[in-house]
C-alpha cells in the first residue's frame, strides 16, 4: 500500500516533469523567435503544472526547481525590451491576463523583479503589490514555494542601503517591512499545513512540514542580510515583530525552530542587547516547545562571543546579562514541570560556562549557579539517571578547567553540596577528576583549612562509602585511586612549618579513618612528607628557645610513631620496618638519641614478631645493619645493644649463604669511616670469622645435597673483606681439607681486602695469603663444581690484587708480601 | 652505538608525585634501545610507563619494589661491554665505592649501576665503571639531603662509552658528559 504510494508519486512526478519540458520546449521556440504572445502562453502552461497538490513537499521542490531554472530565461527576455517591444509597464499588466491564478503570480513576480530593475516605478510599491497578491493563493505548499519564489527574484532588488534602489520614497523600512510580511504569510501557511488532510497521517505531515522550515527561515535570514538593519531597528521593529508572529502562531514546531532560527542568524551583539525581549517570549510560548534547548543555544552564543575579545565583556555587564539569563533559567525550570531532571541540569551547565566567560572573577555567581542545582537535586537522594549524573559531572568540571586552580573550587561552598548527588562511582569519578586536575596544574594546597575542605570533596576516595562493600572492589581501580591520593599527598604544602604540621595532622586524621586496606598506600607519603618537614625543621633547631613551638622534630616524631603503629592493623610489618628506619635516620640527623632508639626497638619487634618470610627476612636485616652502619646518635651502651641484636637476627637467618653474608655485613657496623670511636679491628675479625665458618657450614651442606652453586663465591666475598687467619684456622686447615663454599669465601676474601685496604689492624696480608691459597685449594679439589660465577669472580678478586701490588705507593707495599 | 637508559629510585607515588615534566618530554619512545632500573619505581603505573620508552627494560628490586618478580641482581652483555644492575641497599656499606666494586667483581661486569642513595655518581675504577644514576624523581633520601632528579645515559659504541648525565638543577636540565674506554674486551674470559 505504502510502496504504492510512493510509486504513484514518482510517477506523478516524472509527469509534470514531462509537462514541464515540454511546455518550455514551446516556450524556448517562442523566445527564440522573440514571440512575446507565445512566449507569455506556454510559460503559463508550464507554470501550471505547479498547481498538482498529488506531491509531498520533497516533490513538489523536485518540481519546483525545474520551473524554477526555466523561469530566469524568461527573466532574461523580459529584460530585453528590442526583443518583444513591449514597455516594462504594459508587460506588468499584460501577464496578469494569464488565466490561472498561479501561473499568473509567478509571472507577475517575474516581471515584477525586471521591473523593480528598471526604476520605473519605486521598489516599494512594487514589493508591496506583490506581496499582496500572494495573498491570492492560500494552499499551504503551493503558496510557500511561490512566496519563496518571491523572496528569491526581491532578495537583491530591497531597497536597503547603499543599495541602488534605497530612493527618497524607498527606505530601508519599506525593505524590512516587506520581508516581514512575507515572511508573516508564509509562516501562517506553515503552520496551516498541519491542519491538512486527515488526521492519522499526522506524523507523515509533521515530518514533511519539518522539511520545509528552512523556506521560511530564510525571511529571516534576508532579515539579518539587510544593511539598514540596525540594532536600533532590530530592537524596535524587527525582533517584536518577527517574536509577535512567532508566539501568535501557537504552535510548537514553528516556535521550536523559529526561536533557534532567530538565535542563529542575528549578531551575538543584538541578543545581548535584547536578552530581555527575548527572554520576556519564552515564558509565552507553547508548553511543550523545548526551551532548554533553544535557551542552551542561546547561552552557548553569548558564552563564544564573551570569549571572542574582552572588548565586549562590558556590555555583558551593563545589561546585567547573567541575572537575566539565570531569572529565565528558573522560570523555565519551575515552569516546566515535566522536564527531566538532565535537562534542567543541562541548563544550569550552560548558564555555568555562559558565567564562567563573562564573569570569570564573580565566585559568587558560579557558587549562586552550583546553588540553584542544589535546590533543584534536593529532594533526590542520589541521581540514577546516567545523562543526568554525566551533567553532574560536566558541572563540576567546569570550574575546575577554568581556574587551572581547584583552591577556586574549594571556596565555592554549594560545590561538595553538589557532589552528594552523585552516586558513589561517579562520586569516585569526579575526585579522580579534581585530583587529576591538582596534578595537571601542579596546584599547591597550602593551608590546612584548604586541605579540610579537599578530603570533604574527595572523601569517596579517602573512605569506603556506606554502600560499597570490599568485594565489589576492582582492585586495580582501587590501587589506581589510592595510588592519585598518594601523589596528592606531595601537593599539600607550605612554607610554614607550622601550617605544615597543621596541614600533616589533617591527612593524619582522614587516612586514619580510612580504614585499614588504603593504609598501605597513603602512609608512606605522609611519612615521607612529615620527614621532609623534620629536615626543614633540623636547621633551625635551637633558635627559638623558649617559645612554645608546636612543631619540633620531637613532635613530629611522636605523629610519625602513631601513623606508622597503624599499619599493624593491615598488617603490613615490612612497610612499617622500612618506615621505622627511615624514621630513626632522621632522628639520628636530628641528634634525637631516644627518639631513633625507639623508631629501631620497633623495627626490631616487627622484624622477630611479623616478618616471617625467609627473603623478606634477608632484605629487612640488609636494611637494618645498613640503617644502623650509619648512626651516630647511639651511646655506646644503646649501640652495643642494637649491633648485637643485628648480628644475632643475621646468624639466624635460614640459608647459609644469607647468614653468611648477612654476618659479613655486620661486620660495618664494628668499622665506620668517618666514626673514630667505631673502629673495632677485633669485632670485625670475629664477624668475618664467623662468616667463614658459615661458608663452610654452607658447602657441607651443599656437598651433602649437591647441586647447589657458589660456595667459592662466598670464600672470595670474605677475601675481599680482608681478615686473620688465626693459628687454629692455619693449623686445621693443614691437618685436613675443611670443605669451604667457595662462592662465599670470595666474598668474603673481599671483605677482608676491604679492610686490609682500611688500615685494620687485625688484618695482615698474611690472613690474605691464606685465604687465597685456601680458595685455590678449593677450587682444584672442586673440579665437579661446574658453576664459572665462582671461578670469574675470584679471577677479577686476583686482578685486583695484581693491580693493588702495581700501583705502588702504600697500597703498593701493603700488598707486596701477597703472592698471586 | 646503542642508547641504554639508566634510572631508578622514582619512589613514585610514596615520595614523588611523578617524574619531573622536563624529563618525561625528554624521554620519548623509539630512541633508547635498552633501559636499565636499579628499582623502587614503585608502582606499576610506572613499570607500564618505562615499558613504552622502551621495551627492553631491566629492573631490579629495590626495598620498596612490592613485585617480587625483579631480582636482586642482574647481568647482561650490550655490544663489547657486561652490564651488573643492582638496587644496592644489599651491598654495606651503602654507596660506599670499595663494597660496591667488590660487587662489580663479584658480577664480573664492566659497568655496574646500582641506586639505593639518590646521589648521582660515576666512577672509574679499574679497569670498570661503577654508576649510580640518583632518584629520576629527585625523592627524598635518609641518606642524601638535596636530591636533584636525575638520570643517565649511556652511548656504547665499541670499547667506548660515553655516559651522559641529566640533572634537573633549579628547573633547568644540565647535561654533563663522562668518556670510558675499555682496554680490551677478552679481560673476562682468565678462566
Amino acid at each position: 500500500m505504502r510502496s504504492d504510494v510512493i510509486g504513484d508519486e514518482e510517477k506523478w512526478l516524472a509527469e509534470g516533469i514531462a509537462g514541464i519540458q515540454h511546455h518550455a520546449f514551446y516556450m524556448h521556440r517562442a523566445l527564440d523567435a522573440n514571440n512575446l504572445r507565445d512566449a507569455l502562453k506556454f510559460s503559463a502552461l508550464m507554470l501550471s503544472e505547479l498547481r498538482t497538490s498529488r506531491l509531498s513537499p520533497h516533490k513538489y521542490y523536485d518540481l519546483y526547481m525545474r520551473a524554477f531554472d526555466e523561469l530566469r530565461r524568461l527573466e532574461m527576455f523580459f529584460k530585453d525590451e528590442s526583443r518583444h517591444g513591449v514597455s516594462i509597464i504594459d508587460l506588468y499588466e499584460l501577464v496578469q491576463h494569464a488565466g490561472n491564478i498561479l501561473p499568473r503570480l509567478y509571472l507577475l513576480c517575474t516581471v515584477g523583479s525586471v521591473y523593480i530593475k528598471s526604476k520605473e516605478a519605486p521598489a516599494k510599491d512594487v514589493l508591496k503589490d506583490l506581496v499582496e497578491m500572494c495573498r491570492g493563493v492560500q494552499h499551504p505548499i503551493r503558496g510557500l514555494f511561490l512566496r519563496s519564489y518571491l523572496s528569491q527574484v526581491s532578495r537583491d532588488k530591497l531597497p536597503d542601503i547603499g543599495s541602488e534602489y534605497e530612493g527618497d520614497a524607498d527606505t530601508v523600512m519599506d525593505a524590512v517591512d516587506f520581508v516581514l510580511q512575507n515572511f508573516t504569510e508564509m509562516n501562517k501557511l506553515w503552520v496551516r499545513m498541519q491542519y491538512q488532510g486527515p488526521g492519522h497521517v499526522r506524523e507523515k505531515r509533521e515530518k514533511e512540514r519539518s522539511e520545509l522550515r528552512d523556506l521560511v527561515g530564510k525571511n529571516l535570514h534576508v532579515l539579518s542580510q539587510i544593511e539598514g538593519v540596525e540594532l536600533e531597528m532590530y530592537k524596535a521593529t524587527v525582533l517584536p515583530r518577527v517574536l509577535e508572529q512567532v508566539i501568535n502562531c501557537k504552535d510548537e514546531l514553528a516556535q521550536y525552530y523559529l526561536m533557534d532560527c532567530i538565535i542563529q542568524v542575528f549578531p551575538d551583539e543584538y541578543h545581548l542587547q535584547t536578552l530581555e525581549t527575548l527572554l520576556a517570549a519564552f515564558p509565552q510560548l507553547q508548553p511543550t516547545v523545548d526551551i532548554k534547548t533553544v535557551l542552551s543555544q542561546l547561552m552557548e552564543r553569548l558564552s563564544n562571543y564573551a570569549a571572542s575579545s574582552t572588548d565586549v565583556l562590558p556590555e555583558f555587564l551593563q545589561v546585567e546579562a547573567f541575572a537575566k539569563l539565570s531569572s529565565a533559567i528558573g522560570w523555565v525550570i519551575e515552569a516546566q514541570t515535566d522536564m527531566p531532571i538532565v535537562g534542567a541540569i543541562s541548563l544550569y551547565v550552560s548558564l555555568l560556562t555562559f558565567t564562567l566567560r563573562v564573569h570569570p572573577d564573580r565566585l559568587d555567581y558560579v557558587d549562586q549557579v552550583l546553588g540553584a542545582c542544589v535546590k533543584k537535586l534536593s529532594g533526590e537522594t542520589k541521581l540514577e539517571d546516567r545523562r543526568a549524573t554525566k551533567q553532574v559531572v560536566a558541572l563540576l568540571s567546569a570550574p575546575l578547567e577554568k581556574y587551572d586552580d581547584i583552591v577556586t573550587a574549594l571556596t565555592l561552598s554549594n560545590y561538595p553540596r553538589v557532589m552528594d548527588y552523585l552516586d558513589n562511582g561517579t562520586n569516585k569519578v569526579m575526585a579522580m577528576v579534581i585530583i587529576q586536575s591538582i596534578m595537571k596544574n601542579n596546584s599547591c594546597i597550602s593551608t590546612a583549612d584548604k586541605v579540610e575542605v579537599l578530603f570533604e570533596l574527595i572523601k569517596g576516595l579517602i573512605k569506603d562509602l556506606d554502600s560499597t562493600s570490599a568485594d565489589e572492589l576492582d582492585e586495580e581501580d582501587f590501587a589506581d585511586e589510592q595510588n592519585s591520593v598518594a601523589r596528592l599527598i606531595h601537593m599539600l604544602y607550605n612554607d610554614d612549618p607550622e601550617e605544615m604540621f597543621k596541614i600533616l595532622c589533617t591527612v593524619k586524621k582522614h587516612i586514619m579513618n580510612g580504614g585499614s586496606k588504603r593504609l598501605p598506600f597513603t602512609v608512606p607519603p605522609l611519612i615521607l612528607s612529615a620527614l621532609k618537614l623534620v629536615r626543614r625543621l633540623q636547621g633551625q633547631d635551637g633558635e627559638v628557645v623558649g617559645e612554645e613551638m608546636p612543631a619540633t622534630p620531637k613532635k613530629i616524631f611522636q605523629t610519625l610513631n602513631q601513623i606508622i603503629e597503624s599499619l599493624s592493623s593491615v598488617p603490613s610489618p615490612e612497610l612499617a620496618l622500612r618506615l621505622y628506619l627511615e624514621c630513626a635516620e632522621a632522628a639520628n640527623d636530628c641528634d634525637l638519641e631516644p627518639v631513633a632508639y625507639e623508631f629501631f626497638t620497633q623495627a626490631f619487634i616487627l622484624y622477630e614478631e611479623e616478618v616471617a618470610d625467609s627473603k623478606a627476612q634477608v632484605t629487612a636485616i640488609h636494611l637494618i645493619i645498613g640503617t644502623l652502619q650509619r648512626m651516630n646518635v647511639f651511646h655506646v651502651e644503646n649501640r652495643d645493644t642494637l649491633t648485637h641484636k643485628a648480628t644475632g637476627y643475621s646468624a639466624k637467618l635460614l640459608k647459609k649463604p644469607d647468614q653468611c653474608r648477612a654476618v659479613y655485613a655486620c661486620s660495618h657496623l664494628f668499622w665506620v669511616d668517618d666514626q673514630d670511636g667505631v673502629k673495632d679491628g677485633e669485632r670485625v675479625l670475629l664477624c668475618l670469622k664467623r662468616a667463614l665458618r658459615i661458608a663452610n657450614a654452607a658447602q657441607q651442606m651443599a656437598s651433602a645435597t649437591r647441586g647447589s652453586s657458589g660456595p667459592v663465591t662466598l670464600f672470595v666475598e670474605i677475601l675481599n673483606k680482608s681478615v686473620v687467619f688465626d693459628c687454629k684456622f692455619e693449623d686445621s686447615h693443614s691437618k685436613l681439607r675443611v670443605l669451604y663454599d667457595l662462592g662465599l669465601t670470595c666474598e668474603l676474601c673481599n671483605r677482608y681486602l676491604y679492610y686490609f685496604e682500611k688500615g685494620n689492624p687485625q688484618i695482615t696480608s698474611a690472613a690474605i695469603q691464606g685465604l687465597v691459597d685456601l680458595i685455590k685449594n678449593e677450587m682444584q679439589g672442586d673440579s665437579a663444581n661446574a658453576n664459572p660465577a665462582p671461578d670469574a669472580f675470584f679471577a677479577s678478586t686476583l686482578r685486583y690484587i695484581q693491580f693493588q701490588k702495581q700501583k705502588g705507593g702504600v697500597m703498593g707495599e701493603k700488598y707486596a708480601s701477597i703472592k698471586v | 652505538m646503542v642508547l641504554v637508559l639508566a634510572l631508578g629510585d622514582l619512589h613514585i607515588p610514596h615520595r614523588a608525585p611523578d617524574l619531573p615534566a622536563k624529563f618525561k618530554s625528554m624521554l620519548v619512545p623509539g630512541k633508547i634501545q635498552h633501559i636499565i632500573c636499579t628499582g623502587n619505581l614503585c608502582i606499576k603505573e610506572v613499570h607500564d610507563y618505562l615499558k613504552t620508552l622502551c621495551p627492553d627494560l631491566h629492573i631490579t628490586r629495590g626495598e620498596y619494589d612490592e613485585e617480587t618478580k625483579y631480582p636482586e641482581t642482574k647481568t647482561l652483555t650490550i655490544g663489547q661491554f657486561k652490564l651488573g644492575l643492582c638496587h644496592g641497599h644489599q651491598v654495606i656499606p651503602w654507596g660506599d665505592l670499595d663494597s660496591l666494586a667488590m660487587l662489580q667483581r663479584q658480577l664480573d661486569v664492566d659497568i655496574l649501576v646500582t641506586g639505593h642513595t639518590h646521589q648521582f655518581t660515576a666512577y672509574k675504577h679499574e679497569g670498570g665503571v661503577v654508576i649510580n644514576p640518583g632518584s629520576a624523581s629527585g625523592a627524598y633520601s635518609s641518606i642524601t639531603y638535596d636530591v636533584n632528579p636525575s638520570f643517565v645515559l649511556m652511548d656504547i659504541d665499541g670499547l667506548r662509552v660515553v655516559v651522559y648525565v641529566y640533572e634537573l638543577i633549579d628547573g633547568e636540565v644540565k647535561v654533563d658528559k663522562i668518556d670510558f674506554k675499555k682496554t680490551t674486551a677478552a679481560t673476562h674470559s682468565a678462566h
